[in-house]
């Protein structure tokens, strides 16, 4: 590979890369499908793979494998403890603990393993995880998603490391292990052992040293074969070290060091003054630091106090107080009712068991039946152990409250007073004796049932155990007996050991047969019991009611002592106090006790709060009289959730007891005191003041509604755990729900009641949980939800024709970018319809040669074609970038001069004389459609026009036939014409000649008019298509099309074959002969709006039959008079219609590895440019290839031209420049519009642009201007603009004394005063060392000095204020020329010759096409020669040696030229003259193509097409 | 094909522009044209239209009714895009300027029915104060370059506007072969709805 290739490679592979960075907004769209895919590749670590390897590694033992080894078995330790199984737990009350205490296990095993890790390592124990059937698994990773697994990564690389370091040296052993027997060390590892091959770490060696010391254990020993750690399984691992856990030294200090004792010493004993702040609510309890203070607020409602007991309580008071009590008790019994709940749920189980035993309805195998059955016989068991006890505790509360209100009626009596108004009543209900008998009955009978079967069944089996005890009791005694015998012969023996051995020998007792059971006993028993905790059938129901109606005994009427009592209640007040944080925030009112010692407060207190609390206490405080205040009691209350608002907070009461002393000496009983009912003094009581308070703690609500609560703060366990137990959806919260299909599990196993009510919250957790999703995963994943929205799946999505339509038209690519109802089915849409697509993206790497010949164009091509793709990916994505004007129209500020237009506007006359043209509308390109664009082209006129030279001077007298029809009647009529003298009568040819434009295949031409200077005026209208009907902006500015506008000379032979019919007929034949042609981009037209001037007339250099120079004196001297101008010149106005917005170029930053400073400079100096003067061109950075931002003065450096160019004219100076000029213009053109679609210029450095070999107006100016500074010339680039270009680049140089403008693109230079020269106006100068903007008044290269060194002219970029840095230039050092491959390129000639054959036969169906070789091969003779001059000066000579050569043949026909770019515009050229279009039936073509190869492969071609027709 | 079912569904929306609740201005018209996305295409009716200049009523309601028709057929292969109508109000301002007085749009209804859409109305805001002056002295409000931009969300971020004005429209919307096509709209008598519901009392 030459080095030219590769570095077309390299820029290549940059580019590719920068095309990745661009497109991120395209890769974030395929991320989907990158994580598809990486989700599809194999777990890096399969964990069956890991068993396998493991056990592999194992049992081979190769030391060069333990790399690996360690790092599975690093992972599998840690993996270990996290599958460990659940503790099970079956408290049901501690449920909302259990997921937490769990996990919490969980993670000290965790923690633990680390620890214990190298005895997990000895036992190599599979772990659960491991043994997962494979469905699992592959569930895991389909599901599982590689968050999970990305974690673990990480985490396992964590660990490897870790673990790498910890556990190499317990694998090692454990590894050796699996042969050795446990506990002894295989010999290489005592070898290692003991030659400290392992790890030396001396202290620990030390240690085991001092161990064995202690053990006992010699020196001998230990330098023996033998380990002494053999048993020690305490203190030493099998790798002979201490058991211990890590060392807890950390190697480094964690604490800051100290720094620079001597000086600091003293500042850190120095007392700093600090100002006192302000208490700031610690964090915890901060409520989010904008909300006010006190926002909050805790209603606490204080409505009373009951004293349970009191020092002043009578002793009826305490029997009241008790009853009280055992009544509460029995309505919350009551209202639980238990015991009913319990026999409804016996019914339950025993109906369970009666459909179970139904044979019928057998579904289940029977074994599960039976156990199930089994199940619920003992659950039966249980419940009705349960409901007899609650009926019997039933029973013996009524029982109890009945003897208590006995003994208050008795105490009542014996004390002749009543101080409570307590009365019981006992309501009796009749019951329906039978019913209830039969009712009684039938559980008994039932209960009597099951117990027996529960006998028979323990029976059975104990019959079952004393039948197997029974018979080994038999063979036993078989055996004694058979002992027996020959003890008996051994007994005379020895007679002692006998009466020894008997007791001995006890053997096993005769086992007693069970008792069968009795079922009167039980029935007996079943009974008694029955009728002691259960209603006897008949008996009435029994309803204690208490009520307060009874009346106290005034107090005349009692004792004194009484009435000391009754006193001293009444001095007695209470109240509390509320304390909020510890601090007593409020106090109640204080409140007289009453004699039936309750207080009612009913106070609330709105405590406005902005710190969550920590704790509520109420203090109850007595009075006695007016002196003494004591602490009763302190009471907390629980701080309410958050869910608890006022208005809902039920009153809860709170106990409270006081511990104090108290005696009276009255009747009241004291506190802390005996006391006794009874008249003897026995059975004494003590009793403590004791009370409850009844409150309600609940958050307020504010004015609208919404509670104000402060929000929780985290840190506030003690609060979450308060609001946990209220739900058990909350309970188990977040962190709990990923256990739930332990939590579901376990409630199947417990057998939780589902019609316990205390387990409902439980039970619809379990529901909710278990109904939606079975399974549960155990992991973490992010976008948890996307599956569910992924409508089908990502297979299908691909597969599906439209689907993929679908998405590559959202994702904007080209060809399906205007993709217009996308069928709905995919059997609708084509495959062809993505063939186009594919095979771009398929070629997109292919060099494909077919179209372009030459395989380096082929590969610049295809690079282009990548850059441009890439920067139309950049623009289509900073398309989606507004701006405010893209949306709204808004008129700008005006500021004086505009309002004074406007002003002066009002004054003006309606219709003047002389109206002003006015700016047409614009239109937005959105809502266009074909046929609403028209392109107007107003051809105005033409300047000297080729003529018509006189016909073949070898034949003075023309032919009749092939006289030409115009000449008798022009010459005629044109008295103007130069044709007074008589010496050329029928010399004077003149020229007929018409336009014709052709656009996107369409074709107009004006009326034909007459004389080289002719005058049409005529407006042509072309429609416009725009590519796929998308007129939006970015479309239009990619269009590719020309306008041709060729120039032909209508020619009107005469072919009336009969002189006879001349007087009453006219047979004429038309041809037309090309001339020339202008050739105009639309981008052009689109960019500037309109096109407007003169534009010089694409000529050939040699047109055979007409000639250039004015031929007035034609034959009168060969020095023919040229005219001013070298070429033939048309005034054209073209236009869009409507006129179109142009698109604008992306607003875009490149980034830059220019100066800061340096960027800043060119943003200001551009600022101030575009202020004066906003239409002139200022440029002082570019964007290069790479899309970076460069400064412009480093794309000008002086580089070698070819050398062989400047062999050429080694000492003329101007004719090498003309030379170079011409080399340079050879190198294709490409406009930046075109391929960019008007983003951004995109500057190429020199070597670059050699190697595209295509380039636009600036990469060609710059190498112009780069050899022209080789040359010593002084050489500036030029901005400005240009007609037909618009804006372009230009190449100033200074010869001796005067001014030189270069056109790059053609290779042609004017002087500064040419009026013909295309430039029109000039923007600013660019030099290798500084920028210069034109700041004259005028910008016409005719009227500006170019002396940029004056700074009233000119302003410069660098100048005192700012000098220049010296910026290295981006071009390379020299260029490296190629000599092109002479062969290459005349099979390249030949190959194009054929197809442009080949074309024009295409392009004449219907005729015969037969090729003049003679003809051809003077053609391609001459060729050569007109390469040599550049197309100059051979006309002549030329045109005599064809006729000289092909005297009797009328030629028309034009060399072409151009430089080479690839075979379609050169076919297209050959089109667009319209040499095949004549149709006279005998006519012969020639075509002859040369190339003129130069250096670095640019290819000069010559087309010679020629029209022959013979002269009869 | 045919015999394979129909390869795109129709849409027909008929109905009215009815009357629009301007309190501050009067003499209103109103243009409005449907926004579709590229598997549309309207196959019959006009897909724009503008309206008579109405003046406001006497009584105490002041209501400006157009009651302009509204015909138009779609047909598509792709609910994406379902067709919006977009409405922009102009009017006179106090120098007899025509100047836009609110911009808004709504997507037709998705199910068969009769429908009732009120659509608040916004006008893009000038940047400034002075802007503000100039505009309304010279008569030229902001205005967006296209008023389909109300129906597109790329690139609102940049304007401000202001809402001004209600306009009510009423919709018949009757489709064929959405089911067909695998798409379910949900009729309303599934719900159980009269077809009259739509319309408040």
């Amino acid at each position: 590979m030459n080095p030219r290739e590769e570095k077309v490679k390299i820029i290549t592979e940059e580019f590719t890369e920068n095309e990745e960075h661009a497109d991120v907004g395209r890769r974030k769209k395929n991320s989907k499908a990158q994580r598809r895919q990486r989700k599809k590749q194999p777990p890096t670590t399969d964990p069956e793979d890991m068993v396998s390897e493991k056990s592999h590694n194992g049992s081979q033992q190769e030391p060069a494998q333990e790399e690996p080894e360690t790092h599975l078995l690093g992972m599998t330790a840690k993996r270990g403890p996290r599958s460990l199984p659940p503790i099970p737990s079956a408290s049901r009350t501690g449920f909302a603990e259990f997921s937490m205490r769990e996990r919490m296990r969980e993670k000290l095993q965790a923690a633990r393993s680390k620890a214990e890790s190298a005895l997990l390592q000895e036992i190599p124990i599979p772990k659960p995880r491991r043994l997962r059937s494979p469905s699992s698994r592959e569930l895991e990773t389909e599901f599982g998603t590689e968050p999970g697994k990305e974690v673990q990564g990480t985490q396992q690389e964590d660990s490897q490391s870790y673990s790498r370091v910890k556990f190499r040296d317990p694998v090692r052993k454990t590894k050796s292990k699996t042969q050795a027997p446990p506990g002894f060390p295989s010999a290489e590892e005592a070898y290692n052992f003991f030659t400290f091959n392992f790890d030396p770490e001396p202290e620990e060696l030390e240690g085991k040293k001092q161990i064995k010391g202690r053990d006992g254990s010699d020196q001998e020993e230990e330098s023996g074969e033998e380990l002494p750690v053999q048993g020690e399984r305490k203190w030493f691992g099998d790798d002979g070290r201490i058991l211990a856990l890590p060392s807890p030294i950390k190697p480094f200090s964690s604490r800051p060091p100290l720094f620079t004792p001597a000086q600091s010493i003293k500042a850190e004993l120095e007392t700093l003054y600090k100002k006192a702040v302000k208490y700031v609510h610690s964090s915890q309890h901060m409520i989010g630091s904008g909300d006010p203070p006190g926002n909050f607020q805790l209603d606490i409602d204080i409505s009373g106090l009951i004293f349970t007991h009191h020092p002043c309580f009578s002793r009826e008071h305490v029997l009241a107080s008790k009853l009280a009590q055992l009544y509460d008790q029995y309505l919350a019994r009551h209202q639980r009712n238990k015991a009913k709940f319990l026999t409804d749920k016996l019914q339950a189980l025993r109906n369970a068991v009666q459909t179970g035993l139904d044979p019928e309805k057998l579904h289940q195998p029977l074994d599960t039946t039976q156990k199930t059955i089994n199940e619920y016989k003992s659950e039966i068991r249980q419940t009705r152990k349960l409901r007899d006890a609650e009926q019997e505790r039933d029973r013996t509360l009524l029982k109890t409250i009945i003897k208590v209100w006995k003994e208050m009626k008795s105490l009542r009596e014996f004390q002749r007073f009543t101080n409570t108004p307590l009365k019981l009543v006992l309501k009796k209900e009749k019951v329906d004796k039978k019913a209830d008998e039969e009712v009684y009955e039938a559980e008994i009978q039932a209960e009597i049932r099951e117990l027996l079967e529960e006998h028979t069944e323990a029976y059975e089996q104990k019959m079952e155990e004393y039948r197997t005890s029974h018979q080994q009791w038999k063979a036993w005694k078989k055996a004694q007996r058979a002992k027996k015998k020959k003890k008996k012969q051994a007994a005379e023996e020895d007679l002692d050991e006998e009466t020894e051995e008997l007791p001995a020998e006890e053997g096993p007792v005769k086992p007693i047969p069970p008792e069968p059971t009795d079922p009167a006993a039980i029935e007996q028993r079943v009974r008694e019991r029955a009728a002691h905790s259960r209603r006897r059938p008949g008996e009435p129901m029994l309803v204690p009611e208490l009520s307060l109606a009874g009346s106290v005994t005034p107090n005349d009427q009692c004792p004194r002592v009484e009435v000391l009592r009754r006193d001293d209640v009444k001095r007695r007040s209470v109240y509390l106090k509320v304390l909020f944080n510890s601090k007593e925030v409020s106090r109640t009112v204080s409140r007289q006790l009453g004699p039936d010692f309750r207080v009612h407060f009913g106070q609330i207190f709105n405590l406005q709060i902005f710190n969550w609390p920590e704790s509520l206490t109420l203090q109850v405080y007595e009075t006695v009289g007016y002196s003494s205040t004591s602490l009763l009691a302190e009471v907390f209350l629980p701080i309410p959730e958050t869910t608890v608002v006022t208005g809902r907070a039920p009153t809860e009461e709170v106990e409270f007891s006081s511990n104090q002393h108290v005696t009276l000496d009255h009747e009241g009983v004291g506190s802390g005191v005996p006391f006794s009912f009874e008249a003897d003094g026995s059975n004494q009581l003590i009793l403590m003041t004791s009370g409850k308070v009844s409150h309600s703690v609940a958050w307020a609500i504010g004015e609208n509604g919404i509670p104000l609560i402060p929000p929780l703060s985290h840190q506030n366990i003690g609060c979450r755990s308060a609001l946990k137990r209220a739900d058990a959806i909350s309970s188990i919260g977040t962190s709990g729900l990923t256990d739930m299909k332990k939590l579901a599990k376990w409630a199947a196993e417990s057998k939780l009641d589902p019609n316990d009510p205390s387990n409902a919250p439980l039970m619809q957790l379990i529901s909710v949980a278990t109904s939606g999703e079975s399974y549960v995963p155990d992991f973490f994943r992010l976008e948890q939800l996307q599956q569910e929205f992924n409508f089908i799946s990502d297979e299908e999505l691909n597969r599906s024709k439209r689907f993929r339509l679908l998405h590559l038209r959202n994702q904007e690519v080209p060809e399906f970018r205007n993709y217009k109802q996308i069928p709905a089915y995919d059997r609708e849409i084509m495959e062809k319809i993505f063939q186009d697509y594919e095979k771009r993206l398929r070629d997109r790497n292919v060099i494909e040669t077919k179209d372009h010949v030459d395989t380096h164009r082929a590969m610049v091509a295809k690079y282009l074609q990548q850059v441009r793709e890439s920067v139309v990916n950049r623009f289509l994505i900073a398309k989606h970038h507004f701006l405010l004007t893209d949306l709204v129209v808004e008129e700008e500020v005006p500021n004086i001069s505009i309002l004074g237009t406007s002003l002066f506007k009002l004054a003006e006359q309606k219709r003047p004389l002389r109206p002003r043209r006015k700016g047409r509308k614009k239109v937005t390109a959105q809502n266009l459609s074909d046929g609403d664009i028209k392109l107007l082209v107003n051809i105005v006129r033409a300047y000297d026009i080729p003529v018509r030279k006189p016909t073949a001077s070898k034949f003075q007298q023309p032919s009749r036939s092939s006289r030409t029809f115009s000449e008798k009647h022009v010459t005629s009529p044109s008295p103007h014409s130069p044709t007074p003298s008589a010496d050329f009568p029928l010399s004077q040819v003149l020229v007929r000649p018409f336009v014709e434009v052709s656009f996107q295949r369409t074709i107009c031409h004006t009326t034909t008019a007459e004389g080289p200077n002719p005058s049409w005026n005529e407006e042509l209208e072309l429609p416009f298509r725009a590519p796929n009907g998308d007129y939006s902006t970015a479309s239009l500015q990619s269009v590719k099309d020309d306008v041709y506008i060729n120039i032909f000379d209508e020619v009107v032979y005469d072919i009336l074959e009969d002189d006879r019919e001349r007087g009453s007929g006219i047979h004429t034949r038309i041809e037309r002969h090309w001339l020339g042609c202008v050739k105009i981009p639309f981008s052009t037209i689109y960019f500037q709006a309109r096109v407007d001037g003169t534009f010089k007339i694409d000529i050939p250099p040699v047109l055979l039959g007409y000639s250039k120079e004015r031929n007035m004196f034609m034959e009168r001297g060969f020095d023919a008079v040229r005219s001013l101008s070298d070429g033939s010149y048309i005034t054209l106005f073209i236009t869009i219609e409507p006129q179109l917005v142009p698109g604008e170029s992306v607003r875009e930053k490149f980034e830059s590895q220019e100066d800061e400073k340096l960027l800043q400079a060119t943003e200001k100096f551009q600022a101030e440019c575009a202020l004066k003067f906003p239409n002139r061109r200022c440029l002082t950075t570019v964007i290069d290839i790479s899309g970076k931002t460069v400064f412009i003065t480093r794309y000008l450096k002086p580089l070698n031209p070819p050398q062989e160019l400047l062999n050429f004219y080694p000492d003329n100076q101007q004719a090498t420049a003309e030379l170079v000029a011409r080399y340079v213009s050879l190198i294709p053109f490409l406009p930046d519009t075109v391929s960019f679609a008007g983003i951004c210029d995109l500057w190429s450095t020199s070597d670059q642009f050699l190697d595209l070999l295509a380039g636009d107006e600036e990469e060609h100016a710059v190498l112009l201007c780069n050899y022209f500074l080789w040359l010593g010339k002084k050489a500036w680039l030029l901005m400005g603009s240009a007609i037909p270009e618009g804006p372009t680049a230009y190449v100033l140089t200074w010869e001796k004394n005067h001014y030189l403008i270069w056109n790059p693109c053609s290779g042609h230079f004017y002087g500064q005063f040419d009026t013909f020269c295309p430039l029109k106006s000039v923007g600013c100068l660019i030099g290798p060392d500084n920028v210069w903007f034109n700041i004259q008044q005028y910008d016409s290269p005719l009227r500006i000095n170019f002396d940029v060194t004056k700074p009233k002219l000119w302003k410069s970029f660098f100048s005192r204020s700012l000098p220049y840095p010296g910026l290295s230039s981006v071009q390379p050092e020299e260029l490296i020329y190629q000599r092109t491959d002479k062969a290459a390129a005349a099979e390249l000639q030949d190959r194009i010759e054929k197809i442009l054959k080949e074309k024009i036969m295409d392009w004449r169906p219907r005729y015969l096409t037969r090729w003049n070789r003679y003809c051809t091969s003077t053609l391609r003779h001459f060729l050569p020669l007109l390469e040599s001059s550049q197309g100059e000066d051979v006309e002549d000579d030329h045109q005599a040696e064809l006729l000289k050569q092909l005297g009797d043949y009328r030629l028309s026909g034009f060399p072409l030229h151009m430089p080479y770019s690839e075979v379609k515009p050169l076919i297209e050229a050959v089109y667009s003259t319209g040499v095949h279009n004549i149709d006279v039936p005998n006519v012969e073509f020639a075509l002859a193509v040369y190339i003129h190869p130069y250096p670095k492969n640019v290819l000069s071609v010559w087309i010679y097409v020629a029209s022959l027709v013979r002269n009869r | 094909m045919a015999a394979a079912g129909p390869s795109v569904f129709l849409l027909m929306v008929n109905g009215q522009v009815e009357s629009a609740e301007f309190p501050e201005y009067d003499d209103l018209y109103c243009k409005y044209c449907f926004v579709y996305g590229q598997d549309w295409a309207p196959t019959a009716g006009l897909e724009e239209g503008i309206s008579q200049i109405a003046s406001k009523s006497q009584d105490v309601r002041r209501a400006l009714v157009w009651n302009f028709p509204i015909d138009v057929t779609f047909k598509s292969t792709n609910p994406y895009g379902w067709p919006q109508i977009v409405l922009s109000v102009y009017g006179p301002d106090v120098f007899g300027n025509d100047v836009v007085r609110g911009y808004g749009a709504v997507h037709v209804p998705f199910s068969p029915g009769r429908y009732r859409r009120t659509i608040p109305m916004f006008v893009p805001e000038s940047t400034s104060t002075l802007q503000k002056f100039t505009s309304w002295f010279m008569g030229r409000r902001p205005e967006y370059t296209d008023p389909k931009v109300v129906a597109q969300g790329e690139g609102r971020e940049v304007t401000r506007v202001r809402s001004q004005g209600f306009v009510t429209l009423l919709f018949n919307v009757v489709t064929k072969d959405m089911r067909k096509l695998g798409y379910d709209t949900g009729p309303q008598s599934i719900l159980g709805l009269s077809p009259a519901q739509g319309i408040p009392p």
